[in-house]
């Protein structure tokens, strides 16, 4: 039986954070997850920066073979990204590739002084050489690729993480 | 070669090519206006091109002059890191007989992905689809820039985004489209889209030298009475006069035309207070459409132009990706 603790997941993963950020520290989120995630993020840490957001659906590498997104939403970057100190924050990092298009298009945006990569769960099965800094909780051994491991989240805004057959 | 299919779906009932909006299912319509509202935050961009068509190439073969059209065409294709090859037809070889299946059997020659074409003729773009659906080249897609008297899907499609831009939705709208319906691509996309996106009220207003003779068909109201057409309206969707039609026994002068037809401050007065107004361009001020109208706080008219843009990179985008 698959069991993780979004919510304590959460708080450790600001805890681990919290030593590194600063006022000036901005957060994008990646939809849907990651932005759930980082909103959480940003009230935890008390950042000021306006919270930005990535739709990574118009950078993804597998465009050719599967098409376009069907409900892409709007990517909102908020601040001046020339210079910055950005935390990407992403649900749960498996393959790499979502990391690779987000880090495409924010630097459409301009030239971050950093970036930092900011996870809840590490799944394994990375297929690019990426690593998160912050990571609140890696798997003992990667999930078969014929799983998912999401976030979701209940309307009371409760974080839970799912494990379904993809 | 299946014949039922609507030639512009591939076997999954996806978009294969855009042809006409008359018969396009209602979620693929949906689809597109969807897919274009985060293409225009790219204009907002240090950088404004998205990966998407990289390696692509996108030929504008326009039969027919236009500069509107084929610039956001160009753009758009641009935006998406296409690579945009634009014909000039005057100086082609058509001009030396050539025929238009032979040009696009040349153009596929030099591995083009995408045709977006504007001819005179109804119905090219379609035949060029039908040719490479026959010849097996199905990985190449077409665009309709504008058939004669047929359709200009894209058109249609921005005045749809603009529409929800600025209303919301449609289930509630009356929609009046002034002027010459008879001669006008634009029209029949406008009308095949609000119709299929359910808008209710459709009207179409114009002398009777200029609407269809079966219009009604098509699901909408007939006004000859500018003024009761517009009454209480939330869009005013204005045509271009074409001035070639001044020429035959349709309209006397466009002194007259104007005077009748040509929206004035005091005729939109009649819409509800905040109808907006639209033109597809380029507009003939003084003849369809008054200076200070065009130029007003109701119109919508240089949104049209930007909003454009992205729709043409989401149809271009979907297409690609299938």
């Amino acid at each position: 039986m698959f069991k993780l603790d979004a919510e304590a997941l959460c708080g450790a993963l600001a805890e681990s954070m919290r030593p590194h950020v600063t006022a000036k520290t901005c957060l994008v989120g990646i939809h849907t997850g990651g932005v759930w995630l980082a909103q959480r993020l940003h009230a935890d840490l008390n950042l000021r920066q306006p919270l930005g957001s990535i739709d990574v659906s118009f950078y993804r590498d597998d465009y050719g073979t599967k098409g376009l997104h069907p409900q892409p939403q709007r990517s909102e970057i908020p601040f001046d990204v020339v210079g910055a100190h950005i935390i990407i924050v992403d649900d749960v990092l498996y393959t790499g590739r979502t990391t690779r298009a987000a880090l495409n298009e924010l630097f459409d945006y301009g030239r971050p002084a950093k970036v930092d990569l900011a996870v809840l769960v590490d799944r394994g099965g990375r297929e690019l050489p990426i690593a998160p800094r912050f990571c609140a909780h890696v798997l003992d051994g990667p999930l078969p690729a014929n799983q998912s491991l999401q976030l979701e989240r209940c309307p009371e805004g409760t974080l839970s993480l799912r494990l379904a057959n993809a | 070669m299946p014949s039922s299919r609507n030639p512009q779906l591939n076997r999954h009932g996806q978009l294969q090519h855009l042809l006409t909006l008359d018969g396009l299912p209602r979620d693929i319509l949906t689809a597109i206006l969807d897919i274009a509202a985060p293409f225009t935050e790219v204009a907002e961009r240090e950088v404004k091109k998205l990966p998407l068509l990289r390696g692509k190439s996108v030929f504008n073969l326009f039969f027919e002059n236009s500069t509107r059209t084929r610039t956001t065409f160009e753009i758009a294709a641009k935006r998406l890191s296409a690579d945009v090859i634009n014909l000039n037809v005057s100086t082609s070889s058509t001009k030396k007989g050539e025929t238009l299946l032979d040009t696009v059997d040349n153009l596929c020659a030099m591995q083009a992905d995408m045709f977006v074409v504007r001819h005179e003729a109804s119905g090219a773009p379609f035949l060029i689809a039908q040719h490479l659906l026959a010849t097996g080249r199905d990985h190449i897609h077409v665009v309709n820039a504008g058939d004669g008297r047929h359709a200009h899907p894209t058109q249609g499609l921005l005045d749809m985004y603009t529409i929800r831009h600025y209303k919301g939705g449609f289930e509630h709208l009356s929609v009046g489209i002034v002027g010459d319906v008879q001669h006008s691509r634009v029209a029949r996309s406008q009308i095949a889209a609000l119709t299929t996106l359910g808008v209710p009220d459709v009207r179409v207003i114009g002398p009777k030298t200029l609407l269809p003779t079966d219009v009604e068909r098509m699901g909408v109201r007939v006004c000859h009475d500018i003024r009761e057409g517009l009454r209480d309206v939330d869009v005013v969707m204005m045509l271009r006069l074409q001035n070639e039609r001044m020429n035959g026994a349709l309209l006397p002068t466009a002194q007259e035309y104007y005077k009748v037809w040509g929206l004035t401050a005091e005729k939109l007065a009649l819409a509800k207070p905040d109808a907006i107004v639209m033109h597809p361009g380029p507009m003939n001020r003084g003849v369809e459409i008054d200076s200070a109208v065009a130029d007003g706080a109701q119109a919508v008219i240089l949104d049209q132009v930007t909003f454009g843009i992205a729709v043409r990179m989401a149809v271009m985008s979907m297409l690609a990706g299938q």
